[in-house]
């Protein structure tokens, strides 16, 4: 056989260079920050100096620590919240078009309200603590979960359909052995996004009413023109929400192999 | 096995309707390796979807062993243009889907599958994914796919239409062999003239839209089809014959 297999290219983070760049451009960045602060002589409560909020983060771990998991569990329930509703919903929105044509136009309609927004009605409804800002985290990220999952759904060229009824397959049987899965890429999309927007969700809610969380400590401090501890929260949450968003993604690539492989496939052929 | 009588397929478009198939009658016996060839948008693969089952006739009615085809057609084993392999199986997995998909045991046919393979060239991928392979690769791991259960129809849609001209031609071999003694009987769509006079009984030769069997010959040779039978005077003269159907339709000028 004188054909030959496709081996794919080297994945992306396999180089040094695709860790070396983003590095280097970020602590050039910071350098720059510090030069900034100690040239200008600016005060620490409009812009501390990133020596500064190092310091602050270091004195007030305990804080911080202390308030990581109500905020983290926010994000993950509200991210799960809306995974176990809009899951269903699209499966049903691709399923039956009666559904979809009372339901879908609603639905993109609500994209409207600023969901932000409710976080007061939703105190108002819920009291302080947990509930609100979880609801807001999982209202928020409901939405691409949905879209992606019903485009994924969909994204399926006929000639399968054709070819598993042939097979005498039950239409089940379709959706769990071929929609689902050829959708999964999508889907993953979409779980991406919901997942940087469940961490806005859950800090909008801990500011606007929240009795402990990462939200709720950068209200406080900046109450207390304690800009270093707001900048030393906001690092935390920066680093918590590369976790989060990093897990989504570590689960893609473990349990899709094929899609980050085939796609790269093509687009090596448009990079140089 | 198939029968076909007074077909017609019409489509609403925002121009009218648009008629693709006009009387169709046609009769495919059991064990028969029928050819459909046509210029393209002659209906002929409208034609094969009907027989599926997969597309009502506007008209008329198709029977495939004296059952009235009323929907998708199951005792049968299908091959389109494009191979439709699932990326996230490797190749014994997509061959082996065939099997999960009717609700038979994978253990019944795991070495059927490794054997149909194997008689394409494509034993040592049964791990690779379908990216990995070229597209007349994953062309074979379709036609296994579409044998694995041992169907007694075959319907292929153009499936070779993709493919450069080496590589179709080692599948035409590979197709007749792989339907040797099997008494398999097949449906071939083509657009390939040559192709279907080497591979069929049969082939039916059909005009522009709307799509009517303005031909049918009987295809014999006297020895064993390899692909020195192309060089032979006979292939010629079924070329020249249904070269000269086109050119009388005005498909062809010149």
């Amino acid at each position: 056989m004188a054909e030959k297999a496709y081996t794919p290219r080297k994945r992306f983070g396999d180089r040094a260079t695709d860790w070396l760049y983003p590095a280097l451009t970020f602590f050039g960045a910071i350098v720059l920050w510090q030069l900034v602060v100690v040239a200008t002589d600016i005060h620490a409560i409009v812009l501390p100096a990133p020596t500064t909020v190092v310091a602050r983060m270091y004195s007030a771990f305990s804080v911080l620590a202390e308030n990581t998991m109500p905020t983290v569990i926010a994000i993950v329930v509200g991210f799960l919240g809306a995974l176990a509703v809009g899951l269903p919903l699209a499966i049903l929105i691709a399923a039956s078009s009666t559904f979809e044509k009372s339901c879908y136009p609603l639905l993109l309609g609500s994209q409207g309200v600023p969901k932000v927004a409710l976080a007061p009605i939703l105190i108002v409804w819920f009291g302080f603590g947990f509930l609100p800002k979880v609801l807001i985290a999982a209202l928020i990220a409901f939405f691409p979960i949905v879209i992606d999952t019903v485009a994924g759904l969909r994204s399926i060229d006929p000639g399968y359909i054709y070819l598993t009824r042939s097979m005498g397959a039950s239409t089940a049987k379709i959706y769990w052995r071929l929609l689902l899965p050829n959708a999964l890429p999508h889907m993953f999309a979409g779980f991406k996004v919901a997942m940087a927007l469940a961490i806005v969700g859950a800090i909008v809610g801990e500011m606007v009413g929240a009795n402990n969380g990462l939200g709720y400590i950068v209200v406080v401090a900046n109450g207390n023109l304690d800009m270093a501890l707001v900048f030393a929260a906001l690092v935390w949450l920066v680093a918590i929400s590369l976790l989060l968003t990093g897990l989504v993604e570590l689960i893609e690539r473990i349990s899709l192999p094929w899609s980050r492989k085939s796609r790269n496939q093509f687009m090596d052929h448009l990079r140089a | 096995m198939i029968e076909i009588s007074g077909v017609n397929k019409w489509f609403a478009t925002k121009d009218g309707t648009v008629t693709a198939l006009e009387n169709i009658d046609l009769e495919v016996g059991k064990g028969d390796f029928v050819s459909v060839v046509g210029p393209s948008g002659c209906g002929k693969s409208t034609l094969m979807m009907c027989v599926a089952g997969l597309m009502p006739p506007s008209a008329g009615r198709i029977a495939i062993d004296n059952r009235p085809v009323a929907g998708p057609v199951t005792d049968v084993g299908i091959v389109f243009q494009d191979a439709l392999l699932l990326d996230w199986r490797n190749v014994l997995d997509n061959v082996l889907f065939q099997i999960e998909m009717r609700d038979l045991s994978k253990a019944d046919y795991i070495d059927r599958a490794r054997a149909l393979l194997k008689q394409v060239g494509l034993s040592g991928f049964e791990n690779k994914h379908p990216w990995e392979l070229s597209g007349g690769m994953r062309q074979r791991v379709a036609l296994c796919r579409a044998l694995v259960h041992d169907p007694p129809l075959l319907l292929m849609d153009e499936p070779f239409g993709a493919l450069d001209t080496l590589t179709r031609d080692q599948m035409n071999i590979d197709l007749l062999h792989l339907c040797e003694g099997s008494n398999k009987t097949v449906l071939f769509i083509t657009h390939s003239i040559s192709e279907a006079i080497f591979l069929s009984d049969r082939v039916i030769v059909m005009s522009q839209r709307p799509g009517r069997v303005v031909e049918d010959i009987r295809i014999s040779f006297d020895q064993e089809r390899k692909l020195d039978v192309r060089s032979t005077p006979r292939f010629g003269e079924y070329e020249k014959r249904i070269y000269d159907t086109f050119r009388n339709l005005g498909v062809l000028s010149g």
